[in-house]
Parts: structure tokens; C-alpha cells; sequence
């Protein structure tokens, strides 16, 4: 069913009662062309453009929880694409070009929201620092713009920009940046995806990847063996332990960020706002709630919870520039497991075993990457071949040198 | 989280700070395998679900390093020591 405003003129008449479910509960075959282990916004995409710019069919997503269950749904839902680093920037401007079509094309509201991010500076050298950054992101065709305080002052007068330890001295701007709905962008995926025959496997649980000869023959899971030539592996925060059952080692870790949401407020926030005396990031959603998080907390985790010292430092970090939130009240808080690559940023790469390829390390930063992560996984599964845009997240840079650490931080992934 | 320090006793863990992965070993730069072999020690981690052993400094205490075993699936600490096998030692 096309969802347009006929259809929803047509349930109106008839009491919404004849929707039918988004996607099928089907069995698992006994054999697929691929399966993607994963059923978060990577591996559901990956499914959707391989059925829809492929043309192939035969092809599971298999998920151990529910769709969306993951970090795709547990994000601040912040995309973007100014980043500094030659390899990264191309992929991440190619993603978000994809953003800006992806309603049409996948025929689902995602409530894409170009509001713009506002990343703000506190000092000279920062200023500096940003310039360049901006620079980096005009060589390559993507506009910035470097605003003064006069120019964040316009847009977001109610910030603190007298603070006496980060006084707000302006801005980076990239106004095509903004937000999404993060679970519809899961269920549009979904959608697109079963529509051409993808068959989505939730409450599927691989145990391991069984190979032979160097090559993948299938999954074992709890519903039983499941064969394919093909694997892709887009388990995010749990890859390695996935990757492991299959004797791969990983330069990743996994760590909990958490994320926030506050009551409903009146419209204030009109942009994603992030602070740079820290690491703080704010947007307000649709429904009026304040959504925001800062770091990771600092140690490896897979529970997908915080813990206490992660929430003071983030509201520490939401006082120093808006001090205004003070009194509003939380709602909810949460926390997601991260696939923290040693520099840093993403892989989309083969592996050293035949059929089996990787799609991890995506860090803070793969909900925006969805649509092109899955774009360029896609192409390399069915093709072999890796995606021009995509040529630089490979998994053996951390061997020949070529790591892409935006950061600078060094092989120390609880301060990428 | 709290992490029982074995000189200062028990902390806060916004206390101490994380550097990650214990018992790594430094290869031999002259080993014959020591291009693979630092790869391994700089970038390649066990990542485990489960009990691990890792390395914190007691940056705002004793300034001790220790080891932690800590589960990472539910934080649960289950031993802590001194680091260095000098303190260990001592330290008994
Ligand atoms: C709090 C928080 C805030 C974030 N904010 C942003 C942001 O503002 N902007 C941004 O760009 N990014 C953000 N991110 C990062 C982004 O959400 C992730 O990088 C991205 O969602 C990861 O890809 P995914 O959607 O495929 O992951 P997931 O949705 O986690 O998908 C992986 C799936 O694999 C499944 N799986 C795992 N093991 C198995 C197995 N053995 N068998 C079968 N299935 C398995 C899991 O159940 C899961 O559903 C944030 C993340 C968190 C947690
Ligand atoms: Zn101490």
C-alpha cells in the first residue's frame, strides 16, 4: 500500500480500521542469497538499497530483538555532515544528500528536519579551529557558514553568552544539517525493504557465523541454520562479539552513551545546538521535549544503561550554555552501546573470509550515516567492489597508518 | 559505580580514570612479526561481554594504577589490586 493522502483520506472514511501491518512476520527459509545480521538503520537499509538499487531479493535481515530495539531508535537523532577529514567528508555529504530524498524514496514520514546545527565556539582558537573545519567542508562542496556572536545571538538569544568560564564568542553553522524521527526512519527502511521481498527476521538470534574453507556458509541462530554465500555483519554495538564467532578480531570496544528527553516546553530550541566547551548537544522534538546527551560514560560497557555520573556531567554541560532549562524536568533517560572504533571513525570493508563482510565502528555518529552507510554496503555486497564514497573506511587502515581520527585523539576510543 | 582503591578504599568511579584493556604486552620492536605485532597491541582488542580486566588511575586519589575486574554487562567489580606486582606484593 502507497501511503499518500488518498490513503489517508480512504482510512479516515473508514475509522483507520483497514491499515495493513507495515511489514510480514515471516518464516526463515531454509537458504538465502544474503543475510544481514542486524536489523538496526544500517542493516535495514543495506537490505532496502540492495533489494531496490540491485534489483536483489533473496535476502534476510536477521534480528535478535525487535526492529528499532537498538541504538536506531535510542539516538538524538542528529544528522549531519560537517566533518573535516577528507576521507570522511565525502561519505557522510554523499549520506545526507540521500536524507533529502529519502521520504520520496522510501514513500514514509521520517519527519526529516533541516533546522540546521549550530556548533558553538568559546574561544579564539576554537573559532580558529572551526574556520578550518568549515573550509575543509567548502573544498568539498558542502556549505558552512562561521558565525560571530551577533549571528548566534539571532538565532538563539536565550543561550549564556556572558558565561564566565565559556563565554559563547559565535558559531559554525551547517543550516542543511538538522533531525529525524530515529524509530521511523527503522520502520521506513523496514517497509521499502519487505515490499521487495526482504524477509525480516526478528526475535532471530545468531549464535554464530559458520565458515568453511575460508568462506561463510550460513548462520547458526535460535530458529535453527540458516545458510547464505553472503553475510553481512551491521550488529553495531555488538559486532566483535558476533565478529568473534567467526575468529575475526576487531579494532573496537563497546561503550554506553545516554540520551534525555524533558517534558514538553513551548517551541524554544529552533536548531540542534551543541556546546564546545564540552561535548553537549541539544535539539527540541516535534512534541515540544528537550532531546540531548554529551559523552560516553568513560569505561567499556554492553549494558545498555548509564550510570550517574554520566547524567551530572551532562546537565553540567546544558547549565553552562543554557541556564534557562534549569527548572524544566526530565522525562526519560536511556543509554545505547556504542561500536567505538580505535580512530574514531567507520568501516564498510571485506573481511579475510569470503562472503563476509563488515559494516561497524560507527561510533556516536551512524545515525546520520544510515541511508549512505546502507547505500554503500549494499554496493559492496553485491558488487565486490568497494563504493567511491566509502574508499576510505576500510579495515585495514589502522595497519598501513591511514586512520581518520577527526578527534586527534589517538588509539583511545573513550575520547573519540 | 563505586571501585575499592587498595591503598585509599572505597571510591566514587568519577574518582579514577579509565585507560582501557589490562595485561596488555609492549612486543619486541626487533621480533621478526613486529610490524603485525604492534598493530595487535595498538588497535586489536578482546571486547568481551563478561568479566574483563582493566586498567584505572586513581587520578584524584592515591594516583595508584590498578586493575579492575569488572563485568561489562552489568558493571559488577568483582576484584581490584595494585597494578604494579611491587605494590601487589607489599600489599599481602
Ligand atoms: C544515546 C545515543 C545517541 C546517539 N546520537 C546520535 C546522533 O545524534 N547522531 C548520529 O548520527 N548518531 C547518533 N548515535 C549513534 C547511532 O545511533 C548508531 O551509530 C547507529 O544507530 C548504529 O547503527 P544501527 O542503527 O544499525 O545500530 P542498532 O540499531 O544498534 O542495530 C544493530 C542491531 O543488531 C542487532 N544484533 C546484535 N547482535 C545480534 C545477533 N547476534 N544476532 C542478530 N541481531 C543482532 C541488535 O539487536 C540491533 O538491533 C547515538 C547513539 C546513542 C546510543
Ligand atoms: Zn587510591
Amino acid at each position: 500500500m502507497k501511503y499518500s493522502i488518498f490513503s489517508l483520506i480512504h482510512q479516515a472514511f473508514r475509522q483507520q480500521q483497514d491499515w495493513k501491518p507495515a511489514w510480514r512476520e515471516p518464516e526463515p527459509k531454509r537458504e538465502y542469497d544474503i543475510i544481514i545480521i542486524g536489523g538496526g538503520g544500517h542493516g535495514l537499509a543495506t537490505a532496502y538499497y540492495l533489494a531496490k538499487e540491485h534489483g536483489l531479493r533473496n535476502i534476510a535481515v536477521v534480528e535478535k530483538g525487535y526492529i528499532g530495539g537498538g541504538s536506531v531508535g535510542r539516538n538524538t537523532t542528529i544528522v549531519r555532515s560537517n566533518y573535516q577529514e577528507p576521507g570522511n567528508i565525502p561519505f557522510y555529504e554523499w549520506s545526507l544528500k540521500l536524507w533529502e530524498g529519502l521520504e520520496q524514496d522510501f514513500n514514509y514520514n521520517a519527519m526529516m528536519s533541516q533546522r540546521g546545527v549550530l556548533n558553538l565556539y568559546h574561544s579564539d582558537s576554537q573559532r580558529d579551529e572551526y574556520a578550518r573545519r568549515g573550509n575543509a567542508m567548502m573544498m568539498h562542496g558542502v556549505k558552512a557558514d562561521l558565525l560571530d556572536r551577533d549571528g548566534v545571538r539571532a538565532l538563539v538569544p536565550f543561550l549564556d553568552f556572558e558565561n564566565g568560564r565559556f563565554p559563547i564568542q559565535g558559531g559554525l553553522l551547517q543550516k542543511r544539517g538538522g533531525t529525524a524521527r530515529h524509530d521511523a526512519v527503522a520502520w521506513g527502511f523496514a517497509r521499502g525493504a519487505d515490499s521487495r521481498g526482504v524477509d525480516i527476521l526478528q526475535n532471530t538470534e545468531v549464535k554464530q557465523i559458520r565458515v568453511e574453507n575460508g568462506r561463510t556458509i550460513g548462520v547458526e541462530t535460535n530458529r535453527g541454520f540458516i545458510a547464505a554465500k553472503k553475510i553481512g555483519l551491521a550488529a553495531a554495538g555488538n559486532t566483535t562479539r558476533v565478529a568473534e564467532t567467526a575468529g575475526l578480531r576487531l579494532p573496537i570496544e563497546s561503550y554506553v552513551l545516554q540520551a534525555f528527553v524533558t517534558e514538553a516546553i513551548k517551541p524554544l530550541i529552533p536548531c540542534v545546538v551543541t556546546f564546545g566547551g564540552g561535548h553537549f548537544y541539544i535539539s527540541q522534538s516535534d512534541k515540544g521535549g528537550l532531546v540531548f546527551g554529551a559523552s560516553l560514560d568513560g569505561y567499556t560497557s554492553y549494558a545498555a544503561r548509564g550510570n550517574l555520573p554520566g547524567v551530572e556531567d551532562t546537565i553540567e554541560e546544558a547549565m553552562a550554555i543554557m541556564p534557562g532549562i534549569s527548572r524544566v524536568r526530565l522525562l526519560r533517560h536511556w543509554g545505547g552501546i556504542m561500536d567505538m572504533s580505535m580512530d574514531g571513525s567507520p568501516i564498510i570493508d571485506k573481511t579475510h573470509i569470503d562472503g563476509l563482510y563488515l559494516n561497524c565502528g560507527w561510533c556516536y555518529g551512524g545515525f546520520k550515516a544510515t541511508p549512505g552507510s546502507g547505500w554503500c554496503f549494499a554496493h559492496l555486497i553485491a558488487t565486490n567492489e568497494t563504493h567511491p564514497n566509502a574508499k576510505a573506511l576500510r579495515l585495514d587502515r589502522f595497519a598501513t597508518g591511514h586512520v581518520i581520527d577527526e578527534s586527534g585523539t589517538g588509539a583511545q576510543p573513550n575520547l573519540h | 559505580m563505586r571501585i575499592k582503591c587498595p591503598y585509599c578504599g572505597e571510591r566514587d568511579s568519577q574518582e579514577l580514570s579509565f585507560l582501557g584493556q589490562a595485561d596488555l604486552v609492549r612486543p619486541d620492536p626487533d621480533g621478526t612479526d613486529a610490524q603485525q605485532a604492534f598493530h595487535d597491541y595498538v588497535h586489536i582488542r578482546p571486547n568481551p561481554a563478561g568479566v574483563n580486566r582493566e586498567l584505572w588511575l586513581h587520578a584524584h586519589g592515591c594516583r595508584s594504577w590498578i586493575i579492575v575486574e569488572r563485568n561489562t554487562l552489568t558493571h559488577a567489580i568483582s576484584s581490584v589490586e595494585y597494578a604494579s606486582p611491587r605494590f601487589r606484593e607489599k600489599a599481602q
